[in-house]
């Protein structure tokens, strides 16, 4: 194997486009394996884990980017890099001759004068910068969503506190989700307006609610995320506050909808104080807190039946009538197969509320519920890694997303994890989340199709799909890519558990 | 704006990372703009800090430095040798150009010209002496900055030179520079031998008192009015002078044969400076230097008043931080080589002329200069755009130095560090190259960036002061 590499000093490009590039050279013919990244202590560190940290990168640092090949040979390995700078310097292109001379804005207060209207700014630089960058949207008068994780608590507090006393919203650190004023921001799906605002302290919890109202209907008149921390008391839910009240005086809202992990004892307190001054109807689902509604999916069609002026009572008797036929389905699945294998589920989850909303749905269908994030009466996994009995992963929990990219959009691990435990006897369901929309892997099925395919041969693969028909992923043709390959799909993340679970219980029981 | 009232207007972005989101929002009506974000630069823990803390002192320095900058009037008021005029300057001084610097530290054209100096000087007649004497310790060896003056390339400035004296009117200081000696085997490209010391000689005794009493008879020459217009005419005053030069000599060619009795020595003067397209550079320096330098030490002031190199570093100096030297390793220019030449052949960075960069000319005003876009590009709209991102990082525009192609937009002036360094973007400069060798003369030319290193100190210096 030949290793080879280039050092690019002061250039700069995002995570998500250097990691679209390092694929692509990973694809290429005789390449075994390629890095495109910052050359920070932490990214040097893992190319040293995997080798690949050439003397000479040693020295390089934050400014630099640096390309690095594995290759069969001298040949192959010179072709990608020549192939990563031909991409990269395509990318850094100014617009073409006779075009806009106009170079791009270097910093906050540059770009506010680019575009006088500016009123939101959506941060998602590396951690340990972001703090920084929101400081600014704020002084330029900038809402703020900060899509960044690893934003310190302090910064997190001093930001929010900075932000209300001048009225304006930081969304985040950590905030995957919003919908504002219709545009989706970060990873979030195309819905229509409507009455319905949410306020989410949990990023793919609110986009399935989102995806769940437009699928019935209804529309979403603003999606604000918090960001998890923020109903900590350490925070003191200022940004979950903050925006009640936006909605409460909001005239596009009419029906209020809050999803978040439950709430420290303190934030818990205000928000009760403040719900009782809020005149509109309030669907609250505090995940794993216990009672009603329960699920993502029970509070969205909680919060469409107020939308509607409907009986709320009605559209929860509508689920135990689609759990009945979940059941039905489910024999009728199992009955389908001879001799299936194995007893327990294993659930592979790229969104983390998806994962805790499993928990809630499993209880009581599976025993022995483990999970990494463990909720309710789940155990903690020893080891996030190797799956116990009845296990849900969340992927997106850092001992999984240091060095890589988020799992909604680079695949590659899970693939590998779902043909592992297809592998293992023990197992009888692979369940998956599949999250649509925007940020999301825009060719999901791509993917999937051949790793489902193989794994359907020998375990049942459950997959809820989490989008609407407007996202950018088509989900009409995921939906039937993912069926012919051989998955049973639903199109809720509650569904797709509910399903799971029931055939992992009749498995369990058949192999008694 | 407050979240309610956000919820009732179109939403706006500015996207600060991940790019494929700012597509989203676009795709979804929402007009949005990228901010071409970098790290920041590695400077002192708190420096930040300290220079948000004192915005409103830094803002207002910087605007008594803009005004300072913005309505200097330079003006070409006579001619003097050198050591009859330039403050401090003893028999055994040389100026040079950049940040302070020994001997032993000097590149090649710079020791070349410093010889060719001695030798010029009377004070050597072979090279080899020249050396000995240079290293001797005898010569006191002092930045042209530091002496009211500016010099292109290796900068040598000894006392009997002859020097042109520019005037700034309205604020009273005064700066510098020798006569531009044409191309060829030059001294400020560390050329020496009997060629280089014969010119130098009739510059001394037939160009510079030929001109000297030209000038007397036409009176000062307004140079901000002739850079203004030469920037209308296609120069940017840096790299291409050509249009200055003719400006000059269309003022100054009635005198010289009105006042020049031998008329060979009329026909040599004036084909001299016809020859010589960069002639005015020579003044476009110290006009900018004149300009400049009735800004200092103007306390809290993030302006830069000096960049400038010495083939060996690189240096800064900002208003609100005094004497004090900023400075890192000069870089080799990445620039256009003539035919036989590579970058293997090119000095670091050498020369003053970054002064114009620092007055808002040269690179900044490049999008002026479309004749000469085949350095930066090409294309003119490269240079249109380095002009424009010339902008992030300076304090405000000139109201006499003007684009053309950009509607008559002031030229981008007054850098301030703060941005340099917040925004990750550092000055381009539009330069010649030197050989290493001494006395091989220009290699090439184009646009280099000046390194971080130097903006980075004056940064957490001016952060130090302001605590």
């Amino acid at each position: 194997m030949n290793i080879a590499g280039r050092i690019k000093q002061g250039f700069y490009f995002d995570s998500v486009t250097l990691m679209r590039v390092g694929r692509e050279l990973s694809g290429l013919p005789g390449v075994a394996e390629a890095s495109v990244v910052m050359a920070t202590e932490a990214n040097k560190s893992i190319l040293a884990m995997s080798d690949l940290l050439l003397p000479e990168f040693k020295k390089c640092g934050d400014q630099d980017l640096v390309i690095v090949v594995k290759a069969k040979d001298g040949k192959a390995a010179g072709e990608a890099l020549a192939k990563a700078e031909d991409m990269l310097s395509r990318k850094k292109k100014p617009a073409a001759a006779g075009g806009s001379a106009a170079p791009a804005p270097r910093d906050i207060a540059s770009a506010v004068a680019a575009l006088p209207g500016a009123n939101l700014a959506l941060i998602s630089v590396a951690g340990r910068y972001a703090a920084r960058e929101a400081r600014k949207a704020l002084d330029n008068g900038l809402h703020v969503m900060l899509f960044s994780d690893n934003v310190s608590i302090e910064d997190e507090v001093a930001l929010k506190k900075e932000a209300h006393k001048k009225g304006l919203l930081v969304m985040g650190p950590d905030c995957g989700t919003s919908i504002v004023n219709g545009v989706p921001l970060a990873f979030a799906n195309v819905v229509p307006k409507g009455p319905i605002g949410i306020v989410g302290a949990s990023g793919t919890g609110t986009q399935e609610v989102t995806c769940i109202i437009a699928n019935e209907g209804s529309g979403v008149s603003q999606a604000i995320g918090t960001g998890g921390r923020d109903v900590k008391d350490a925070v003191g839910g200022i940004s979950f506050l903050d925006a009640m009240q936006a909605l409460a005086g909001d005239r596009g809202t009419k029906v209020i909808l809050l999803v978040s992990k439950p709430p420290q004892p303190g934030v818990l307190k205000k928000v009760r104080a403040l719900l009782r001054k809020i005149k509109k109807p309030v669907v609250a689902l505090f995940l794993g807190e216990g009672g009603r509604p329960a699920t993502l999916e029970e509070a969205a069609l909680l919060a469409v039946a107020h939308a509607k002026g409907a009986d709320p009572a009605k559209a929860l008797a509508h689920l135990v009538r689609r759990d009945e036929i979940l059941v039905e389905e489910a024999r009728a699945i199992v009955a389908r197969r001879r001799k299936p294998q194995g007893r327990y589920l294993r659930g592979l989850f790229s969104g983390g509320t998806f994962c805790a909303e499993a928990q809630v749905v499993l209880d009581g269908l599976v025993r022995h519920l483990h999970s990494n994030a463990p909720l309710g009466d789940s155990q903690k996994l020893k080891n996030a890694w190797k799956p116990e009995k009845n296990s849900v992963i969340d992927l997106g929990e850092d001992e999984f997303t240091v060095g890589r990219a988020h799992p909604m959009i680079d695949f590659t691990l899970r693939n590998k994890m779902i043909l592992e435990q297809a592998d293992d006897p023990d197992v009888a369901v692979i369940l998956l989340d599949v999250v649509l929309g925007y940020g999301a892997n825009l060719d999901p099925a791509a993917e999937l199709v051949p790793v489902i395919q193989k794994a359907a041969m020998k375990v049942f693969v459950v997959a809820g799909v989490n989008g609407t028909i407007g996202d950018p992923q088509n989900r009409a043709k995921v939906v039937e890519a993912l069926r012919e390959a051989g998955a049973h799909v639903q199109l809720t993340n509650a569904a797709a558990c509910k399903l799971a679970g029931l055939i992992a219980a009749e498995v369990a029981r058949q192999n008694r | 704006m407050s979240i309610q009232k956000l919820f009732s207007s179109p939403l706006q972005v500015v996207n600060v990372g991940i790019e494929s989101f700012k597509d989203a929002c676009e795709k979804n009506g929402a007009p949005s703009v990228q901010v071409e974000w970098r790290p920041p630069v590695d400077v002192a823990p708190g420096s930040e800090a300290i220079l948000a803390g004192r915005r409103a002192k830094i803002e207002k320095a910087n605007r008594k430095v803009m005004e300072i900058i913005l309505a200097g009037t330079p003006r070409l008021v006579g001619l003097d040798i050198a050591r009859n005029v330039i403050p401090g300057m003893t028999e055994d001084t040389i100026l040079h150009a950049g940040p302070p610097i020994t001997w032993d530290r000097m590149c090649g054209p710079m020791r070349g010209g410093v010889m060719a100096g001695l030798v010029y000087e009377g004070r050597a007649t072979t090279i080899e002496e020249a050396e000995k004497l240079a290293s001797s310790g005898k010569i006191k060896y002092a930045p042209c900055h530091e002496h009211a003056a500016v010099g292109p390339m290796a900068g040598i400035v000894t006392p009997s030179m002859p020097v042109m004296i520019i005037r700034n009117e309205k604020f009273g200081n005064t700066a510098f520079c020798t006569l531009n000696e044409g191309l060829g085997k030059v001294l400020r490209y560390g050329a020496f031998g009997e060629e280089v010391t014969k010119r130098l000689k009739w510059m001394e005794t037939v160009l510079y008192p030929v001109l000297k009493a030209a000038l007397e008879r036409t009176g000062p020459i307004d140079l901000k009015n002739l850079i203004a217009q030469a920037l209308h005419m296609g120069d940017e005053v840096h790299n291409r002078n050509r249009a200055g030069t003719s400006l000059l000599y269309r003022a100054i060619a009635p005198a010289v044969l009105a006042t020049c009795a031998n008329k060979d020595d009329a026909v040599a003067v004036l084909n001299f400076i016809n020859g010589n397209d960069h002639f005015f550079l020579n003044l476009s320096m110290p006009a900018c230097k004149a300009t400049l330098d009735a800004a200092r030490n103007v306390k809290g002031s993030s302006i830069a008043v000096v960049m400038c190199r010495n083939g060996t570093d690189f240096g800064v100096q900002l208003a609100g931080t005094g004497d004090q030297w900023f400075t890192a390793p000069a870089e080799v220019p990445d620039a256009l080589y003539f035919a036989g030449f590579t970058k293997d052949d090119a000095n670091p960075d050498i020369g003053d002329s970054a002064i114009t960069e620092t007055g808002g000319l040269g690179g900044f005003a490049i999008a002026a200069a479309p004749a000469i876009v085949q350095f930066v590009g090409g294309a003119a709209a490269d240079a249109l755009r380095y002009t424009l991102s010339m902008y992030e990082i300076t304090a405000g525009e000139s109201r006499m130095y003007q684009i053309p192609a950009l509607d008559f937009r002031g030229t981008p002036t007054g850098i301030d560090v703060r941005k340099v360094v917040e925004k990750n973007l550092v000055p381009v400069i539009d330069t010649g190259v030197a050989h290493k060798k001494a006395g091989v003369g220009q290699v090439g030319a184009g646009i280099v960036s000046a390194p971080m290193g130097p903006f980075a100190k004056a940064y957490d210096a001016l952060a130090k002061i302001l605590k």
